[in-house]
């Protein structure tokens, strides 16, 4: 256990150092320090010495040494936009992130699995059929097309009038394909602050409710993949030797289908998914942009808009550190559940 | 000399006409009603985007035909429609089905170059990977999980973003189309290496690779004419759903303003110039090139599924 | 009447090209204790007919006929429910490949004492103590430990053994085992068949062996079918089939076998090899190469081309072959000619 807990420590590691180099690269290459603290007006011969000063004529290692001991400490310097420490910033918008991410992964899991199983226990079913298809065209409609439909319908609302309203049923089907809207889709309302800095939207209805439309939009790029990809590991394991000779035991279909198969299937879906649902992170980019959910992913977009360099770096180490975690977390529930890794770092 | 090396090429091409006739391939085809529909489709938006510059009734480029009275025009079924803009008009004035012809043309450039960049930097790094092995191996598949582990949205906005702050704004809209390939290129390429490394390793251990060792082939030679021809099944699957994936990048990095510019614009870039007016009602700007963007990408996914389930090949999980 | 009858049980896949036939016309019975070998190359419906007795055949085969008689019940049409609870209890299974049968993310303890709990009201306690005793009888080292494995931690010998404990755990009537020894070490293949056999006797269970190995036929059981391309070609008591070889092929099996080389001779084979189901050949399945054919005369040629042969019953035992019948009419003609 312990040896495996090294090991992946040690995985962690190298990844964020791999992305401290990156970002540090970016930091040296784009980033002036200089303009920002002094303006313009400064004569270059003052500019010289403050760089001198400051160690910006240091050889790249020892800049990057520099750089990595405050990496450490959560010590990225000042935004340029913001005045204040970037960390600050991001710790800011964080809960905002985390919170969407962390709706969207719950609606992924509750609908992906028992959508996923049904559809390998009945593969010829017409409603395996009808999840099928919905699901290749879930993974053909960008998340931010998703975005926009959603608020098109929910929030701006459709009144469709193509049958004629004053016979019954002309009217009873422009109603049914009429939306209300009203759905709130722009930022997170007034969340909740709980914990002094956290401000969460789930301890409200209403807060749920503007939680709603982004987390839908953000779960739409990944239900599909983990409907797909359950339905396809449960369909080979259901075809293996120890789920014939379970049943060859007289065992009941549903404890073959719900403790035989389903955590066989689950393993793979683990590390494929797990590994997903960090990438998660990233789509936020596009939803929040979307539904201007104050989030990391808005603000990150409003960095790179304004070239606030340390901003981006520190973004790009905090969402690396974020991936490094889900990561090895994942790896972590893996070991627990497959009995044949011994968690102590090779397979058996 | 000639003349026998000319009849023995074209028995060679008709052997392989014949091959291809009797194959499972097209036998399933024809079993396939969504593979057909789909292939059709596909073919009519390729159509379609080629011929741009003779079936539009504008050209969105030129701005001396574009009249700025006449922005915001809904599409002709719906009132206040002028009936010179079939589709309607954007923001701009411009002809909306000109625009969106114009933009499938940059969509489906984009994507294919972007598919045959990852392909040639994934099948080489692959290649090498698995018939390398060691630490060339541990190295670029370390690599291809960190990269993956980002997830390639996240990589390709990261390279577009620094692409746009090194270049400046200007230069990045002047040269979008190449930057945007190699951008999701360099994003896209572990999918390929994956791949082509797992065939790799599979083939490296069967008889006829050991045999062109030991005649003494070179390892290029052994890795180009002996190894890749028998991973370009899985290639080509993901190929399809590749393809898909990067005309899915591209409108994304195009909709957070990373991608291709508002005068010369992709159907992503497109969705984000009318998102900016659909409170205002005009949902035509942003849902019309919208449909083709879905349409175009579920059809190459499905002839993607189609193939998949036809050649069968040993795909990484992932 | 027997425990178990199989009467003209048909099974088919239904392919894209249509049906194959993968089994035709196999009838078979198995009394109480006793123990009979299905013999057959690779590919001669072995498996099938095994995973058919319990209707357990892959997707796309089905039954498209005959019975299946065990206990006086039909087994051919009857519910899902009705059959497991059969299943495991009063008819169970050894696989073929021990690597494979055992799930992979379960312990042993909760592989077995779910069996039982499927066929039985029991508390969890007491299942968990048949189940070490089971394994106890298997002769598994330090069996307590075992029950809270996982299949990996354990080699293929011994997760054959855990597998024929399970298929022991309700004290059944019948055991079908598939090929049980195939994919474990020689050194240990004989182990395993010798506790098998054993406990057979022990607990008066029948025994259906399938196997191509005739060298453990001919040691284990009492009874054997022959099978070639989805037929029953010889069937009769092991002992009167081995001693008195009839049917062309088991012939050929026999002579086949590595004991029966010559030192410092090629091993004797049968040229050719088993016909795919949906390529058969006309008449006799086998004729194509049998060795007999070319020196038949020209009527019974004629007859292996284009006839499916019946059996023929010599003493106890029945082949399915125009030459034997044709052997058989010559014997008995000139004893009727001395009559006359």
């Amino acid at each position: 256990m312990i040896a495996f807990l090294i090991k992946r420590l040690f995985h962690a590691l190298l990844v964020m150092f791999v992305i401290s180099v990156i970002a540090f690269a970016i930091q040296d290459n784009l980033g002036d320090p200089i303009q920002q603290m002094v303006g313009q007006s400064v004569p270059e011969s003052e500019r010289a010495v403050l760089r001198e000063e400051l160690g910006l004529n240091d050889p790249f290692a020892v800049q990057y040494l520099r750089f990595a001991a405050n990496a450490v400490q959560f010590d990225f310097g000042y935004s340029y936009v913001f005045n204040e420490p970037t960390t600050d910033v991001i710790l800011r918008h964080l809960p905002a992130t985390l919170e969407l991410v962390a709706a969207s992964t719950f609606l992924i899991i509750a609908l992906s699995i028992p959508i996923g199983v049904y559809s390998a226990i009945r593969p010829r079913a017409w409603l395996s059929r009808f999840f099928m298809g919905v699901s290749i065209i879930g993974i053909s409609i960008p998340v931010f097309l998703t975005a926009i439909v959603l608020i098109q319908l929910f929030a701006i609302g459709v009144s469709v009038t193509p049958f004629p309203a004053d016979t019954g049923w002309g009217g009873w089907l422009n109603d049914l394909l009429s939306t209300e809207g009203g759905m709130p889709a722009y930022g997170r309302g007034d969340p909740v602050a709980v914990f002094g800095t956290w401000e969460t939207n789930f301890a409200s209805l209403k807060g749920l409710s503007y939680l709603v439309l982004p987390a839908i939009s953000l779960a739409s790029i990944m239900l599909p993949l983990f409907i797909r990809l359950i339905r396809a590991e449960m369909l080979e394991v259901m075809q293996s030797e120890y789920v014939k000779f379970a049943r060859a035991k007289g065992i009941s279909l549903r404890r073959i289908y719900f403790l035989h198969a389903l955590k066989n299937t689950m393993l793979p879906v683990i590390t494929v998914g797990g590994v997903q649902i960090g990438t998660l992170v990233a789509y936020t980019i596009l939803t929040e942009t979307v539904f201007q959910w104050p989030g990391m992913g808005l603000m990150f977009l409003d960095a790179i808009e304004r070239s606030d360099i340390p901003l981006i770096v520190t973004y790009l180490m905090i969402v690396g550190l974020i991936f490094v975690i889900t990561n090895t977390l994942v790896d972590l529930i893996y070991g627990l559940v497959n009995p044949t890794v011994k968690l102590t770092g090779k397979p058996a | 000399m000639t003349t026998t090396h000319s009849s023995v090429t074209r028995s060679s091409t008709t052997s392989r006409w014949e091959r291809f006739r009797d194959s499972y391939l097209l036998y399933s085809f024809k079993r396939d009603l969504i593979a057909q529909f789909s292939l059709a489709v596909f073919i009519l938006l390729v159509g379609c985007a080629l011929l741009a510059p003779w079936l539009a009734p504008m050209n969105p480029y030129d701005l001396a035909q574009i009249d700025i009275l006449a922005s915001e025009l809904p599409p002709f079924w719906v009132d206040g429609s002028d009936p010179t803009y079939l589709m309607g008009t954007d923001s701009q004035g411009r002809d909306l089905l000109s625009t969106i012809l114009y933009g499938l043309r940059v969509s489906l450039i984009i994507g294919f170059g972007a598919v045959a960049m990852q392909a040639s930097l994934g099948v080489c790094f692959g290649l090498l990977a698995g018939y390398l092995g060691g630490r060339v191996d541990a190295f670029l598949m370390r690599m291809a999980d960190i990269q993956l582990s980002f997830s390639t949205l996240m990589v390709a906005i990261v390279v577009g973003a620094l692409f746009k702050a090194i270049f400046g704004g200007a230069t990045f809209s002047t040269y979008a189309v190449p930057l945007l390939v190699l951008i999701i290129g360099l994003a896209e390429w572990p999918q390929y290496a994956r791949t082509v490394r797992a065939s790799v390793l599979a083939e490296k251990g069967k008889e006829y690779v050991d045999a062109a060792r030991v005649m003494g082939l070179s390892s290029r030679r052994i890795m180009f004419r002996h190894i890749l021809p028998n991973t370009l099944s899985p290639i080509f699957v993901i190929s399809t759903v590749q393809v898909a994936n990067a005309i899915i990048s591209e409108a994304a990095l195009s909709f957070l303003g990373l991608g291709m510019p508002e005068t010369q614009p992709s159907l992503g870039s497109l969705i984000k110039s009318g998102f900016d007016y659909i409170q205002s009602g005009s949902w035509w700007i942003t849902l019309i090139p919208g449909l083709v963007l879905v349409v175009l990408v579920l059809v190459i996914n499905l002839l993607g599924d189609w193939l998949r389930d036809v050649l069968n090949p040993r795909l990484y999980k992932g | 009447m027997s425990l178990l009858e199989v009467n003209h049980l048909d099974v088919r896949f239904a392919l894209r090209g249509g049906d194959v036939k993968a089994l035709r016309d196999i009838c078979f019975s198995l009394d109480r204790g006793e123990r009979l070998g299905i013999v057959g190359e690779s590919g001669a419906g072995k498996s099938v007919a095994a995973f058919s007795l319990l209707n357990l055949i892959a997707q796309p085969g089905y039954i498209a006929g005959g019975s299946i008689r065990f206990d006086g019940q039909e087994l051919i049409g009857v519910s899902d429910r009705a059959l497991r609870r059969i299943r495991g209890h009063r008819i169970s299974m050894i696989f073929q490949d021990p690597m494979m049968t055992l799930n992979p993310v379960l312990t042993i303890g909760e592989q077995m004492v779910e069996c039982l709990k499927a066929h039985r009201r029991i508390a969890s306690r007491d299942a968990r103590a048949i189940s070490l005793r089971k394994l106890q009888q298997v002769q598994i080292p330090s069996p307590e430990a075992r029950l809270d494995q996982y299949p990996h931690e354990l080699s293929g010998g011994m997760r054959q053994r855990v597998i024929i404990a399970i298929a022991l755990l309700l004290d059944p009537d019948i055991i079908i085992a598939d090929e049980p020894t195939t994919a474990l070490d020689v050194t240990i293949q004989a182990e395993i068949m010798a506790l098998l056999l054993e406990l057979c006797e022990e607990h008066n269970v029948g025994l259906v062996l399938i196997t191509h190995d005739l060298g453990v036929v001919s040691q284990v059981t009492q009874r054997m079918l022959v099978m070639y391309a989805g037929r029953v070609i010889e069937q009769g008591p092991t002992r009167e089939i081995i001693n008195d070889l009839q049917h062309p092929y088991t012939q050929g099996l026999i002579k086949a076998l590595p004991q029966m080389a010559t030192p410092g001779e090629r091993l004797n084979q049968i040229p050719g090899s088993m016909p795919s189901l949906n390529r058969l050949p006309s008449g006799c399945a086998f004729h194509p190469r049998c060795g007999f054919v070319t020196r038949a005369d020209g009527s019974h040629r004629q007859a292996c081309h284009d006839q499916v042969p019946g059996f023929v019953t010599s003493g106890n035992c029945q082949a399915a072959c125009h030459m034997v019948a044709e052997m058989i009419e010559r014997e008995r003609l000139p004893a009727e000619e001395q009559d006359r």
